[in-house]
């Protein structure tokens, strides 16, 4: 039987897109120390290390063992898991596993980037297939406006409708101040009127490049309630990945991973209408259209509602359901910390340590991870005990 | 120490070559070799599922298990999506600036179950919709080199 598994702390650091005055290792101590502060614990008070972060961004290679003096992960167990965009949301399930094994009671789990260290673009063409796709490919935006290019057409979709969810998201980070964009507020115009990067997507449609580090740390049912009054419990976790050839995954129907990732997981957590029974979500979001067409395939609407849902305000704060009060992934993405910061967020959301991006009275959380060949990772916080 | 008492530096790598060789295997050589002789497309059937998927490959992922029917395919399809690629960055398989604009398309083979993704020869975004049909047009053969640069592109047919 496994062992219930609560979040108890968090830290980040303030994300910027340039921090020229930390290598990667000083970063990842930032982040550490923040959310050992959050928790109370020293690094001797930790059994284990997961960390990630992404393949060829930085060209270091042995991640786990290069980081060891920021990751605290001296003489200590400690283990890399990298899976693209997803990685943020592996680290965090692979840290949940090793609790719940029981053989561990506090897991540190690690995620974080420096995107200013190189090519963001020419480092993520090294995931496609060699010798049949990374000719034609060009990195994650023109991957994604092909998607964008379908649900366009199936459902006329404009790019109005996707403008508002970056300005949703844009809006949100002005409460964050570890956003990479807080201090940077836009209008609808705004979005309109940046330059094309990839037809249909535009500058302010898609998310930066940003230098910042996530750690979250999870505690066993043994130890969780001992070291904070209110930690936020994992209720499920879903992972699924599908292909590795981008002309094996169907545009023209949702995002399936994430329908079939979230509907494990509403099964194991016992949710009926996520709409009603979640009182947030922290959602793995890279560009705009994802935010009209996944919450689809989460089924806070249905398919081709999307653009309607989002212009009646339902995702924004004091909607039926907010959506990344932190001001998402389109306000801040450290990739292999991207996904880790959903969970983050979530578990701060739980514990009410929000401060002006805090929802009120949230009992429970959604919490997404998206990358490698359109790959979805689930996971649902709670303030009950599973 | 403050970071005003210093001045910050990065280093930057050398333009190093690390080259790779990577396998097509045997029915990746044999789609290669069929646009060379016939100029039409290899796709392959799964037993179990069905479906056909083109560029042929040993295993469907989905069934997890070996196929080997081997379906011709004509070299025309539909556009299923797209979009035009409207900004510079290096190409790790060159280390030189990918030239753009460039349409890169996401085509449905005539009788494939699976999506081939190549480049579409139109960069005006007005010019493209999703639905259209199109024909792959490729190099002379004996400028072939066994590579998916062998289809030069997919001309939208008028």
């Amino acid at each position: 039987m496994a062992k219930r598994v609560a979040i108890i702390g968090t830290g980040q650091t303030h994300h910027r897109s340039h921090r020229l005055d930390v290598n990667g290792r000083e970063m990842i101590y930032e982040a550490v120390n923040r959310a050992l502060d959050d928790s109370g614990l020293t690094i001797a008070d930790i059994d284990a290390i997961v960390i990630g972060n992404m393949d060829h961004f930085e060209s270091i290679n042995y991640v786990d063992a290069w980081s060891v003096e920021g990751s605290g992960g001296v003489m200590k167990p400690i283990m890399k898991v990298t899976t693209g965009g997803t990685t943020g949301t592996s680290v965090a399930i692979a840290a949940y596993y090793h609790v719940a094994s029981g053989m561990f009671d506090k897991v540190l789990a690690i995620g974080w980037e420096k995107n200013s260290e190189s090519d963001t673009t020419g480092a993520i063409v090294t995931c496609s297939d060699p010798v049949w796709d990374r000719y034609s490919y060009s990195g994650a935006i023109p991957s994604l406006a092909t998607e964008a290019s379908a649900y366009m057409e199936k459902y006329g979709a404009t790019p109005e409708d996707a403008a508002y969810v970056a300005l949703r998201e844009r809006t949100h980070a002005q409460n964050n101040p570890y956003a990479h964009m807080y201090g940077r507020p836009i209008t609808l115009q705004d979005v309109m009127d940046s330059p094309m990067l990839a037809y249909p997507i535009r500058l302010l449609d898609i998310c930066p490049r940003t230098d910042g580090a996530a750690a979250v740390i999870f505690a066993s049912e043994d130890v969780a309630e001992k070291l904070t009054p209110q930690p936020a419990w994992i209720q499920a976790a879903s992972v699924r990945h599908t292909f590795t050839w981008f002309g094996d995954v169907d545009q023209r129907s949702g995002l399936q991973s994430l329908q079939r990732a979230s509907q494990e997981a509403y099964r194991i957590a016992g949710i009926k209408n996520p709409v009603d029974d979640f009182d947030v979500a922290e959602l793995y979001l890279p560009y705009s259209y994802a935010g009209l067409k996944w919450i689809e395939a989460l089924g806070f609407c249905e398919p081709g509602e999307g653009p309607q849902f989002i212009r009646d305000g339902h995702t924004n704060m004091g909607g039926k359901i907010p959506v990344n009060p932190s001001g998402g992934v389109m306000s801040t993405n450290c990739i292999g910390a991207t996904a880790l910061l959903r969970v983050a967020e979530a578990a701060i959301q739980v514990m009410g340590k929000g401060e002006a991006r805090q929802v009120p009275d949230v009992n429970r959380a959604l919490a997404t991870g998206f990358g490698g060949c359109w790959w979805s990772d689930v996971m649902i916080l709670g303030k009950e005990k599973p | 120490m403050s970071q005003k008492s210093v001045e910050l530096l990065t280093i930057t790598s050398a333009p190093i070559g690390m080259p790779y060789q990577w396998s097509v295997g045997i029915y990746g050589s044999r789609f290669f070799e069929e646009i060379r002789k016939t100029q039409r497309f290899v796709g392959i059937r799964c037993p179990q599922c069905g479906k056909v998927r083109v560029p042929p490959r040993r295993i469907c992922g989905e069934c997890f298990c070996e196929m080997d029917e081997l379906v011709y395919l004509p070299s025309a399809g539909t556009i299923v999506a797209f979009s035009v690629v409207n900004y510079p960055f290096l190409d790790p398989s060159t280390g030189k600036k990918r030239p753009i604009p460039y349409t890169y398309g996401y085509i449905q083979i005539d009788g494939a179950d699976n999506i081939f993704s190549h480049i579409i020869n139109e960069t005006d975004a007005d010019k493209i919709r999703v639905g259209m049909r199109v024909q792959a047009v490729f190099k002379k053969p004996e400028e072939m080199q066994g590579n998916i640069e062998d289809i030069r592109y997919f001309d939208i047919i008028k």
